[in-house]
């Protein structure tokens, strides 16, 4: 075997690792920003409770919310039966399930990240938008959103590393499935499992260094233009 | 304009109402912490009064009884702050055109050409506000308040964050845009020469009240005003016309009721309008002419009013045809026996001009682009 061949195992392990964590940092992404929004800007009652439980799957063991999340959406589940029931959504035991999964264990991250920036944002930027004529959602979308751009690529690169890495959670909630389920992680797992499979765990680190290599070097990347273009 | 607002902020009331012209520059004057932030801010709608009343040129901007309150972006108001507040994000060119986009074409009267002449910042459109030195952005800033056609331009201490020479880079184009459009300016300052050589009208504003609001000539020769105006700055503004740019001895000739000024020379045309200001410690009295004296200009006149604070001093309100004051030590006053209604003769030590005062000739640039005069008032 070619060291450079990857074997049908690991394709699909990479590809399937790298669809569910661009899918879970696409989808938390927005709400991620709406959180963050919410929890820098606004007052209101019971705002402790919603940063406790945006933060809450930092602090809990993976399995813990992997079983929360069996619990609540599985297809027996208090809000997985109605899905299925009325809209035909299953979430157990496939790749959507593994998006959510590692959504929910990567958005604190986001979140974080996000919101650091977000309270950053001089507040007399936006005023002085206002008074140059834009309404309030064009002043975020046009002043506030560019602005945090930094936060925002380090909350997704965080996200997304944290989504690639995601484990307990994933094989609690969705199991081990290979080809549906089976991300990096778990199919490393899988060949320490068996005998001789030393060699295919030790290939399948090796990859999942160079993904999150690249990852970093993107938002460095990034984060470098970003901050050329400010100094024009 | 009619300025009619109250907002309680922890102990701190303002509670301010005053009318001001719609056209010229108004200059709201005060000490640090007398409120006036918070009211511009208000006018702006950044910040919403408790009650009150503000009207912009016909157009109600807030009224608490009528239950109006335009949020800030549907109010015309440019607004330049004192920290310029430019989108670090946007080029300079993008930053002009930011509120110019969100102006109604058929409501803009000022075009980004004109405004860039006449700012002189042709060569920063593609920069970053990074890239700009203080003087540059403020003069940015303005450009960019005023390219939204506004029907009113607040200036909150446009200076204030400059060092000297910024300051009088600045200066110059706040005074040339005052007579190029017939927007209206609401000028924030505690600065008494900044607002000598913009403003028209002056409101006075202490501890978040008005303390008086009228023409600032007038208001300058009130006597119980001169406590709020600053001891550095207690004085006579006088109103005087270019009689001679240069007149046989090199300086230059300044008329008013009768009289001749001659003060160093400025860059002004013949029967140019021109601001003066004359401390009240440069005024010496005598009860004869001098015969022999260096004092260049010397004033027939007489002791209007006395005013005695109990100090080391005498404040004297000549009438010279105008007021004119005037402060001499109690001794000298003691040894005179002046009394009111008596003749005097004012002796003018120097006489501070307003450099470019209201309608003279810009210190340096071109003239104001020639659709921009047509609208001057």
């Amino acid at each position: 075997m070619h060291f450079w061949h990857l074997t049908d195992i690991e394709i699909e392990a990479l590809r399937l690792s790298l669809w569910v964590s661009g899918w879970a940092v696409a989808a938390s992404l927005p709400i991620g920003i709406l959180a963050a929004w919410v929890l820098a800007r606004l007052r209101f009652p019971g705002k402790n409770l919603l940063d406790g439980m945006v933060h809450l799957p930092l602090v809990l063991p993976p399995v813990v919310t992997g079983y929360l999340l069996l619990v609540l959406l599985g297809r027996n589940g208090l809000i997985g039966a109605a899905l299925y029931k009325y809209l035909g959504i299953v979430l157990a035991f496939n790749w959507k399930g593994a998006v959510l999964a590692a959504a929910v264990m990567s958005f604190p991250l986001l979140v974080r990240a996000v919101r650091l920036s977000l309270e950053s944002v001089d507040q007399g930027l936006e005023a002085a938008a206002r008074t140059l004529g834009a309404g309030p959602v064009r002043v975020f979308f046009t002043v506030t959103l560019p602005l945090m751009a930094p936060g925002i690529i380090t909350g997704l690169i965080l996200a997304f590393a944290r989504s690639l890495g995601e484990f307990g959670a994933t094989i609690t909630f969705v199991s081990n499935i290979r080809g549906e389920t089976q991300t990096l992680p778990l199919a490393l797992y899988t060949l320490t499992q068996v005998p001789d499979g030393e060699i295919g765990a030790m290939r399948l680190c090796i990859l999942s260094v160079l993904i999150a290599m690249a990852a970093l070097v993107c938002s460095e990347i990034l984060a470098r233009r970003f901050a050329a273009r400010m100094r024009g | 304009m009619e300025i009619k607002m109250r907002r309680r902020q922890g102990d701190f009331l303002v509670d301010a109402a005053f009318k001001g012209p719609e056209s010229g520059v108004t200059a709201l004057f005060g000490p640090s912490g007398a409120g006036k932030t918070s009211l511009i801010n208000m006018v702006a709608g950044l910040l919403r009064p408790d009650a009150g009343r503000i009207t912009v040129n016909g157009l109600c901007l807030f009224d608490s009884a009528r239950r109006i309150n335009l949020p800030p972006e549907k109010r015309r108001i440019g607004y330049v702050f004192q920290d310029g507040r430019l989108l670090p994000h946007l080029s300079v060119r993008a930053n002009l055109s930011y509120g110019m986009h969100r102006t109604p074409a058929d409501r803009r009267f000022v075009s980004l050409d004109a405004v860039v002449a006449l700012l002189g910042i042709g060569h920063l459109l593609s920069r970053r506000p990074a890239r700009l030195s203080g003087g540059e952005k403020q003069r940015v800033a303005i450009g960019r308040a005023l390219l939204t056609s506004p029907a009113l331009l607040l200036m909150d201490e446009p200076l204030a964050s400059l060092d000297a020479p910024r300051k009088s880079e600045v200066l110059p184009f706040i005074m040339r845009l005052s007579r190029a459009y017939a927007i209206p300016i609401l000028y924030v300052s505690h600065i008494m020469d900044e607002i000598l050589n913009l403003a028209d009208h002056l409101v006075i504003l202490d501890a978040g009240r008005v303390v008086a609001s009228g023409n600032l000539d007038d208001l300058m020769a009130r006597p119980e005003l001169q406590t709020h105006l600053g001891r550095e700055d207690y004085g006579s503004v006088i109103s005087t016309v270019v009689d001679a740019p240069r007149d046989a001895s090199g300086l230059t000739r300044l008329r008013f009721h009768d009289h001749l000024l001659k003060v160093p020379p400025i860059a002004a045309e013949r029967s140019a309008p021109v601001r003066v200001r004359i401390a009240a410690r440069n005024v010496a009295v005598a009860l004869q002419a001098p015969s022999a004296t260096s004092f260049q200009n010397i004033l027939p006149g007489r002791v209007d009013q006395i005013i005695d604070h109990g100090e080391s001093f005498v404040d004297l309100r000549l009438d010279v045809g105008c007021f004119l004051w005037a402060r001499i030590t109690r001794p000298s006053f003691l040894d005179l026996h002046l009394k009111t209604g008596q003749p005097v003769f004012a002796l003018i030590k120097s006489v501070a001009v307003s450099p470019g005062a209201e309608n003279t000739k810009p210190l340096y640039g071109q003239q104001c682009h020639p659709d921009a005069c047509s609208k001057h008032r």
